[in-house]
């Protein structure tokens, strides 16, 4: 009988959380994560008005990061320069004027540090001391409280598989402009541009202004689409648009990609070989939401803002948690997310309540995604990885099959996505981890907005409905010896236990209210687990 | 006993493992069974855990070293299940618990070696210098959980059994001291016997019938890290900690404080992980010195339901008498094959079979004080949503 002895009962659980989750190890007026237009007008107009203000970039990421596609799709087009980081950090320094500005208005500027992790007490969390971020270096990870944090965390790459696209060459918009513009660190030389939206035009501007050779956009749409007045400018450059056109294939050899084969969208019309080191996909961009999903902030689909976005516009995401800029909702210049980072700023310091400007464009980004999905999936064959990571083939994925390491028996060739369907709608959550899409070591930057979509299509769903799969902390990759915490508190030490720590639990059956039951616990001080 | 859409010979509240383990041994004995769940099979607990599957505590733990290395054949489906376990020790007292252990296993007749450092060094080659030795067992092992719950849902299926997901059950309705049928969102369906086994939630379901099932619910954290070179044996764990390295080679371990919460008959609002994540991280870098460097990729948390005694509740009712209650307090994914097994002999025989489990009945909380969980330390801390 469990209570027969009741003055086992002290009212308190060593084992349980309380009190042991100590507080953060540094406290600003407010923590500014991002250090991007919006970033770091916020942060300038905060310490304007005397608040204490840290401002933390990641960049430069280490080139392990960068080597993992972290949080840019990179792909492995950098120079040897990324390796030396204490050199880098000078370098992303001098390219940003603010940044020196930022220094003299008394700003913590913290550059090559990673945020992790966002978390405050919500439904089934009451045991942190306060709100905290977790940053962290390529040496240790630590914690910072605040009494108000704006997430000015931008955009990452969209990526979308084609047959070739794992090969060194193969990036992004975002990863091309920052090793062109902050880390000035690119190697390529001639480029293939994929989208022909403002992104792949305003990329193959800078890429021109840079000395590269753009040898090609590329649109699977009958017209390019982003402003004409962009258009005529690179058309005037002699850049060529090709137009109802698509990426068939990326041959490459012992550097990575040498040449992109290209045809039309429809039909069997001349394949086309452009010789190019590198493809870069600009064909969208995706809010960086990771922490504010991490903390609980709700997250919707919007086409216009970006896919995935949070519910709440530029302004409070959540009590204390403000987002401005990219990660709030795509479509603004770089003087509009500024302005919505110093209007957030304010309201973040309680000096103004009204919400900050937002005026995302019209574009309906998912469906320029799909049509560009559309266009590949028809031309590209299912044995292709959609997951790099995982090496999960779209045919596997939609199979819904588990990875090759383990024997496909009889049943499971009778099971795929449409037998899932009739248990109910497409979960990515569930079927990532059957089939392990999304489940690798870059946390599904590459793979989950293809993913997601590829599940909409094979369920007959609109990509509006794309199922999501969620961010986990750390938002980053950590190592292990990175994310530990060598200076455990006392509390947290003491109180540990591999499970429970309920002592009845692991007494052998047979013992059970036997003496030999309280000699276990005698021996192994309560606790009987291993 | 008639197959309708409207309902079943037996419904089964929960596709969690037990829940799901439970249907797949009725539809085994050609039972029509229906099985319903708030959300999609497995979704809580059951599919994100260690994965152990070594409690040599439980009465039902013949049964399950016997099932386990069936399962893959008799599911039809791979479960990654991987024999027996290797526990290291980092501190002496580590290593004086392990051995003691030991001692106890090998009296119920399990055979577990002591292995010297030296020799825990070679068995876990990422195991370091700080490694005092620790202890093999020859029994238990491990598997995937979230593959081991689709296995049971499609073998289910695969033997007619019906699974209906995003269904939640919103009440029992009984008549004559029986319950006829669960009442959902998408209609009443009828029964002949039913099964509840849906974690947490068993106690808002169970209270209405005036029978008080004692759970407490907990939020437990886990961490993954990117794949390491394949060790022979997966299931090493130890330094408090519990976990396994999956077979791409991961690294999934848990372990340390819980925090106790409200329970939702909706089903948890939100499953938070903390910055815990970085005392996990320490324990399996002090475990594991030569994965030290490998990324930490994502932690979750999972809801678990605790009985005041941690011990399960397996128990078909007295009233009414075609009702069984089962709950595995924390301790289910390892046991499930065997849990389902003993459900499935109550449903149908009214007794278990292959093993004794009387002291798991629900009458041994019949005196149970109204402040259990207070007296324990048990009450949650954030506020209910």
């Amino acid at each position: 009988m469990a209570d027969s002895n009741n003055k086992e009962f002290t009212g308190t659980d060593a084992h349980a959380v309380n009190g042991k989750l100590p507080g953060a190890d540094a406290h600003y007026d407010l923590v500014v994560v991002g250090a991007g237009p919006a970033g770091l007008a916020a942060a300038l107009e905060a310490a304007a008005t005397g608040a204490s203000v840290l401002l933390v970039d990641e960049h430069p990421v280490s080139a392990a990061q960068m080597g993992n596609d972290v949080p840019y799709w990179f792909g492995g087009r950098m120079t040897g320069a990324v390796q030396a980081k204490a050199r880098m950090i000078e370098q992303v320094f001098m390219a940003e004027p603010l940044f020196e500005q930022a220094f003299e208005a008394g700003i913590d500027v913290q550059l090559g540090v990673y945020a992790w992790g966002l978390w405050r007490n919500r439904a089934n969390l009451g045991a942190l001391p306060e709100p905290m971020l977790g940053l962290a270096d390529e040496e240790r990870s630590w914690t910072v409280g605040f009494k108000a944090i704006v997430l000015a965390t931008g955009a990452r790459d969209l990526a979308l598989a084609f047959d070739g696209w794992a090969q060194p060459g193969v990036m992004g918009a975002q990863g091309l402009h920052a090793l062109l513009t902050r880390y000035d660190a690119f190697a390529g030389r001639r480029v293939v541009i994929l989208g022909s939206g403002d992104l792949a035009l305003d990329t193959a501007r800078l890429a021109l202004d840079k000395g590269l050779e753009v040898a090609a956009l590329i649109e699977v749409l009958p017209a390019p689409q982003g402003d004409p007045a962009k258009v005529a400018a690179v058309q005037a450059a002699g850049v060529v648009i090709h137009c109802s056109t698509v990426i068939r294939g990326a041959p490459s050899g012992i550097d990575g990609v040498r040449a992109a084969v290209i045809g039309p969208v429809a039909g069997d019309g001349p394949l086309v070989t452009l010789d190019c080191d590198t493809i870069c996909m600009a064909v969208d961009v995706v809010p960086a939401i990771e922490l504010l999903d991490v903390a609980g902030g709700r997250i919707v689909t919007e086409s216009a803002r970006g896919g995935h976005v949070p519910q709440a516009l530029a302004g409070a995401a959540l009590p204390g948690v403000f987002i401005a800029g990219d990660c709030a909702g795509l479509g603004q210049s770089r003087e509009q997310a500024a302005a919505q980072g110093r209007a957030v700023a304010r309201q973040a310091l309680g000096l103004e309540q009204a919400a900050a400007d937002n005026a995302p464009d019209a574009l309906d980004r998912l469906a320029y995604r799909e049509a560009w999905l559309r266009a590949l999936v028809s031309v590209t064959p299912d044995t292709v990885h959609v997951c790099q990571c995982e090496e999960v083939s779209r045919a596997d994925l939609l199979g819904v099959q588990p990875p090759q390491y383990l024997p496909r028996p009889e049943k499971l060739g009778c099971r795929s996505l449409e037998t899932l369907l009739a248990d109910g709608p497409a979960d990515q959550e569930q079927i990532k981890r059957l089939t392990r899409a999304c489940m690798g070591a870059c946390q599904a930057r590459r793979c989950r907005e293809q993913v997601g979509m590829l599940l909409a299509m094979g369920s007959n769903l609109p990509v509006e409905q794309a199922p999501r799969a969620g961010w986990r902390a750390p938002v980053r990759p950590l190592a292990l010896k990175v994310l530990a915490d060598w200076g455990e508190a006392e509390a947290m030490r003491e109180g540990w236990d591999v499970w429970f720590g309920i002592p009845t639990q692991w007494t052998p059956y047979r013992d059970i209210g036997t003496e030999r039951e309280a000699m276990h616990r005698e021996a192994l001080g309560g606790n009987m687990h291993l | 006993m008639t197959k309708s859409a409207n309902g079943a010979s037996v419904i089964v509240i929960g596709a969690g493992v037990t829940g799901l383990s439970a249907a797949w041994w009725l539809a085994r004995s050609g039972v029509d069974v229906l099985v319903l769940d708030k959300g999609v099979v497995g979704w809580e607990a059951s599919s994100r855990n260690g994965g152990g599957a070594s409690h040599y505590q439980s009465p039902l733990f013949d049964e399950e070293q016997r099932m386990w290395p069936l399962m893959d054949e008799l599911l039809g489906y791979p479960t990654e299940y991987q024999r027996e376990r290797v526990i290291i020790a980092v501190s002496e007292r580590q290593l004086h618990h392990y051995h003691y252990i030991a001692g106890m296993c090998g009296d119920m007749g399990y055979q577990v070696d002591k292995i010297d450092a030296q020799q825990a060094r070679e068995m876990v080659p990422l195991a370091g210098d700080n490694c005092l030795g620790g202890i093999h067992l020859r029994f238990g092992g491990h598997a995937n959980p979230q593959r081991t719950v689709q296995a049971y849902a499609w073998a289910t299926q695969d033997l007619g059994g019906r699974i209906l997901q995003h269904c939640p059950a919103l009440r029992i309705e009984t008549s004559g001291g029986r319950a006829t049928g669960v009442v959902t969102p998408q209609g009443t369906f009828s029964c002949d016997a039913l099964v509840v086994a849906a974690g947490p939630q068993i106690a808002g379901l169970m209270a209405p019938l005036g029978v008080d099932v004692p759970l407490a619910a907990a939020r437990a954290e886990m961490i993954v890290t990117e794949p390491a070179p394949l060790m022979r044996w997966g299931g090493v764990d130890g330094n408090g900690l519990y976990g396994r390295q999956t077979l791409r080679g991961n690294l999934a371990y848990g372990g340390g404080p819980h925090e106790w919460i409200d329970t939702d008959p909706a089903g948890p609002a939100a499953r938070p992980s903390t910055p815990l994540a970085r005392n996990l991280a320490r324990r399996v870098a002090e475990l594991l010195p030569g994965a030290a460097h490998l990324n930490v990729i994502r932690s979750w948390s999972g809801i678990i339901e605790n009985t005041p005694d941690g011990r399960p509740i397996i128990d078909r009712l007295t009233q009414p008498e075609n009702v069984t209650i089962a709950t595995m307090s924390g301790v289910g994914f390892g046991l499930s094959p065997a849990s389902g097994h003993a459900i499935r002999d109550l449903v149908i025989d009214g007794q278990v079979s292959f093993a004794e489990i009387d002291k798991l009945a629900l009458s041994r909380f019949a005196s149970l004080p109204a402040d259990w969980r207070s007296q324990r330390g048990w009450d949650p801390l954030a506020e209910a949503a």
